[in-house]
C-alpha cells in the first residue's frame, strides 16, 4: 500500500549545517496493517510521516502509494487528489484545530472543498461525530467549548468523513489522560477495522504502540534500527538501541519494577545535524565495535519479516 | 513508626473562585509522609493532585484561590496560611520543588549556575564565588557532564533531560527534608524519564529524603514509589503501600485505571477498558462517591452518601473511600477477578 525507498529529509540550517532528520528510511505498510513507528523526540518520526503525505518536500528517495510513485513536491491539485484517500490526525489537539471555526466548519470541511452542499455536509458530520462518540448537536460549538480527549475526536472525525484508506496519526494520544488514552486508541481500532484502513501510528509509548500495531518499526536519529511483527520486537529486541528502550519503558507492576537494574543507557541522542558515516547509535551503544562508527550497517533480515540494522548480525 | 510523621496533611481543602462559580478543587485530603520514603500521588488532569501540593509550597495564587480548611505540618510546624515571608524561609529550603515544564520553570535569562547558587545565596546566605561552586557540585552530582562549563550556560542551551537535572540540582541546593516532584518526567521520553527517575532515587535513598511524586503514569508509580494515594475528584479514594494499591485495589477507580493500560506481562492479548463517561463537575460536586456516576458496581447508597476510608482487615495502612469495602457491602466477585489477573502476571 505504502512503500518509501531510502527516503530523505533534509533541513538547510545554514550554509554547511545540515540537519538529517530523515536519513535513506525504506519501508513499507501493507493494506489494513498498522504500524507502529517509535523513537525518542527527535529522531524523525513526525518528519517521516509528514514527509511522506507530502507535508514536508523530499529531499531525496522515492515514496509510493498503491504502486504509484507519490510527487517530489506536492502541488495544490495533488494535495486536493491524495486528501481524498490519505489523512492526517495531529498531536495536539489543542494547536491542531482552529478556534475561529466551528466544530461543523472544522469537521466537514473536506467535504465541502469537495463540491458537497452544505445539508449533506451537516448530515454526515452529524454522523461522524456520533461515530467519535460526540453528540452531534456539538457541531455548532467551537473547539475551547470541549476537553482534550474530546478535541481528539473531533480531529479524528476531521480525518475519517473523507473516508480515507490511509491515515497517519501523529502521537495521537500522547496529550491525553490515560483512562482518555484508552478510548482513543479504542476508537481508531474500531475505525481501522470497520473501515478497513491503513494506520501509521507515530507514538512514543511503546506499550500502547505494542497493543494497537501489528509491525512496529523503532527509529533513532533519522534511520530505522528494527523493523518487525511487534510483539517480535517488544519481547525479543535485537538491536541494542531497542533492547534498551525497551528495557527504559516501566511496567505498571512494583514486583517487575524492583527487579530491573538501573538504567544503563547513558547520555542523549546526539545531534543530527552534520552526521558522519557509521551507526547513528554507536556513540551510546554498549556493544559498539571499532568498525560501528565508521561503517553504516545494512538491515539485515534475522527472521521472516523481522529485520535490524546491527553489525552485531551480520 | 513512633516518630511523628515528617509531614502531616490533615482535612486540605481549596477552592478557586471563577466566574462559573466557586470550582472545589481539593475537598478535604488527608496524608502524611514519614522521612526517608518516596509518596506517589496518582490520578487524572483537574483531580485536584498539584493544587494539593501547589497549596502546601504556598503558590496558589490568592485570589482566586483560596484554602478554607485544613492544615499541613512539617515536622510539626504549621505550612499553611503562612505570611509570604515565613514561606519564602521554608520554600526552597526545607521543601524543594521540581515541576514538569523545565523550560517555562526556569529563568531564561539567568545563567543556570546563576541561578542554583542564588537558592544557596538566598537560604544559606553563601557568598557569590563560593554559592557558584557548590553549584558546580550539584549539577556535577546530578551527572550533568562538563558542570564547570554548563554552569555558564542559559536554560536555551539545555535539552528537557538536562534542564530537568538542572532543575533538580537546584530543588536539593539546601539539602530539604522533603521534595516535592509535580511531573517531572511527562515531558520527557522514556530512556531520560528513567535516567531521572533512577536520579531521584538514588539522591532520595542517600539523604534520607522524602519524595511526594505527582503522575499519572501508574507505569512511574511502580517504578518508584513505596507508598501511594490515588486522587479522583478532589480527594484521596484509595491509599497504601505501593504492592496494595497495585495487587489488592480496592477501589473500582483504581482497578479502572489499570485496566485502561495495556499490559505487556501476564494477559498480553487484554483488551483496553476505558472508563466510561468523565469526571464530575466540581462547581457542584455529587453527595455521593465523586466515581458513582462511572462506576460498573454503583449502589444506590453511592449516589447518596460519600463513603469514609474503610481500612483493609490486614490493617496494613491500606484503607478506599468506597461503599463495596463496608463490612456489610455485597461481594463483588469480578473485582477481586481482576486483582487476580494482575498479581499472577507478577
Amino acid at each position: 500500500m505504502i512503500k518509501t525507498l531510502a527516503l530523505k529529509k533534509h533541513f538547510q540550517l545554514a550554509r554547511h549545517q545540515t540537519l538529517h532528520a530523515v536519513d535513506g528510511i525504506s519501508l513499507e505498510i501493507a493494506e489494513n496493517e498498522i504500524l507502529g513507528l517509535v523513537g525518542e523526540s527527535g529522531s524523525g518520526k513526525s518528519t517521516f510521516g509528514k514527509t511522506l503525505i507530502g507535508l514536508h518536500e523530499r529531499t531525496s528517495g522515492d515514496a509510493f502509494y498503491q504502486g504509484e510513485p507519490l510527487p517530489k513536491k506536492f502541488t495544490a491539485a495533488d494535495h486536493l487528489r491524495y486528501s481524498k484517500e490519505i489523512q492526517m490526525v495531529f498531536q495536539d489537539p489543542y494547536a491542531s484545530l482552529n478556534p475561529r471555526m466551528t466544530v461543523l466548519d472544522i469537521v466537514g470541511e473536506g467535504l465541502s472543498l469537495r463540491g458537497m452542499a452544505r445539508s449533506e455536509v451537516q448530515e454526515q458530520v452529524a454522523y461522524w461525530l456520533s461515530r467519535v462518540g460526540l453528540h452531534p448537536d456539538h457541531m455548532s460549538r467551537y473547539p475551547h467549548e470541549f476537553s482534550g480527549g474530546q478535541r481528539q475526536r473531533i480531529g479524528i472525525a476531521r480525518a475519517m468523513i473523507i473516508e480515507p484508506k490511509f491515515v497517519v496519526c501523529d502521537e495521537p494520544i500522547s496529550a491525553l489522560d490515560v483512562s482518555v488514552q484508552a478510548q482513543v486508541v479504542n476508537l481508531l481500532e474500531d475505525l481501522q477495522r470497520s473501515m478497513g484502513l491503513t494506520l501509521l501510528f507515530i507514538a512514543h509509548d511503546l506499550s500502547m504502540v505494542r497493543y494497537i500495531s501489528d509491525r512496529m518499526a523503532v527509529m533513532y536519529l533519522g534511520t530505522l534500527v528494527e523493523t518487525g511483527p511487534s510483539d517480535a520486537v517488544f519481547f525479543s529486541p535485537q538491536h541494542p538501541y531497542t533492547q534498551l528502550l525497551i528495557e527504559s519503558n516501566p511496567e505498571p507492576d512494583p514486583k517487575l519494577e524492583r527487579t530491573r537494574s538501573a538504567q544503563i543507557l547513558t547520555g542523549e541522542i546526539t545531534s543530527p545535524v552534520n552526521v558522519g558515516p557509521g551507526c547513528r547509535f554507536s556513540d551510546r551503544c554498549p556493544k559498539a565495535m571499532p568498525h560501528c562508527s565508521n561503517e553504516t550497517p545494512e538491515p539485515i533480515a534475522i527472521a521472516t519479516d523481522h529485520i535490524v540494522a546491527c553489525h552485531l548480525y551480520r | 513508626m513512633s516518630n511523628p510523621p515528617l509531614l502531616e496533611v490533615e482535612g486540605l481543602t481549596v477552592e478557586f473562585e471563577t466566574y462559573g462559580g466557586v470550582v472545589k478543587a481539593v475537598r478535604g485530603v488527608d496524608f502524611t509522609v514519614e522521612a526517608g520514603e518516596v509518596m506517589a500521588i496518582v490520578g487524572e488532569s483537574g483531580c485536584g493532585k498539584s493544587v494539593t501540593v501547589q497549596s502546601l509550597m504556598g503558590i496558589i495564587p490568592m485570589p482566586p484561590g483560596r484554602v478554607t480548611a485544613g492544615s499541613a505540618r512539617l515536622n510539626g510546624a504549621e505550612l499553611l496560611g503562612l505570611e509570604p515571608k515565613a514561606a519564602n524561609a521554608f520554600r526552597g529550603k526545607e521543601i524543594g520543588m521540581i515541576f514538569q515544564d523545565p523550560m517555562t520553570s526556569l529563568n531564561p535569562t539567568m545563567t543556570i549556575g546563576d541561578q542554583i547558587a542564588e537558592t544557596l545565596k538566598v537560604h544559606r546566605g553563601i557568598p557569590g564565588q563560593q554559592a557558584f561552586e557548590s553549584a558546580i557540585k550539584l549539577l556535577e552530582m546530578t551527572h550533568i557532564p562538563e558542570a564547570r562549563k554548563r554552569a555558564t550556560q542559559y536554560p536555551f542551551e539545555f535539552s528537557g533531560g538536562m534542564l530537568q537535572r538542572a532543575m533538580i540540582a537546584q530543588s536539593l541546593a539546601c539539602s530539604p527534608s522533603l521534595l516535592i516532584a509535580d511531573e517531572p518526567t511527562t515531558a520527557l521520553d522514556v530512556t531520560i524519564q528513567a535516567q531521572i527517575l533512577d536520579l531521584i532515587k538514588t539522591l532520595q535513598a542517600q539523604d534520607a529524603m522524602a519524595v511526594i511524586l505527582i503522575t499519572h503514569d501508574l507505569a512511574v508509580v511502580a517504578r518508584t514509589a513505596q507508598k501511594v494515594c490515588v486522587m479522583y475528584a478532589g480527594q484521596i479514594i484509595e491509599h497504601g503501600s505501593v504492592d496494595d494499591i497495585f495487587y489488592q485495589s480496592a477501589h473500582p477507580y483504581t482497578l479502572g485505571l489499570k485496566s485502561a493500560m495495556p499490559s505487556n506481562i501476564g494477559d498480553r492479548e487484554k483488551s483496553l477498558n476505558p472508563i466510561p463517561g468523565s469526571p464530575p463537575d466540581l462547581f457542584s460536586p455529587p453527595l455521593g462517591c465523586g466515581y458513582a456516576p462511572r462506576c460498573p458496581h454503583a449502589m444506590r447508597v453511592c449516589h447518596e452518601e460519600n463513603p469514609p476510608f474503610f481500612k483493609d482487615s490486614n490493617n496494613t495502612g491500606h484503607a478506599a473511600r468506597c461503599w463495596l469495602q463496608a463490612p456489610n457491602a455485597p461481594s463483588v466477585p469480578e473485582l477481586y477477578q481482576s486483582n487476580k489477573i494482575a498479581s499472577d502476571g507478577a
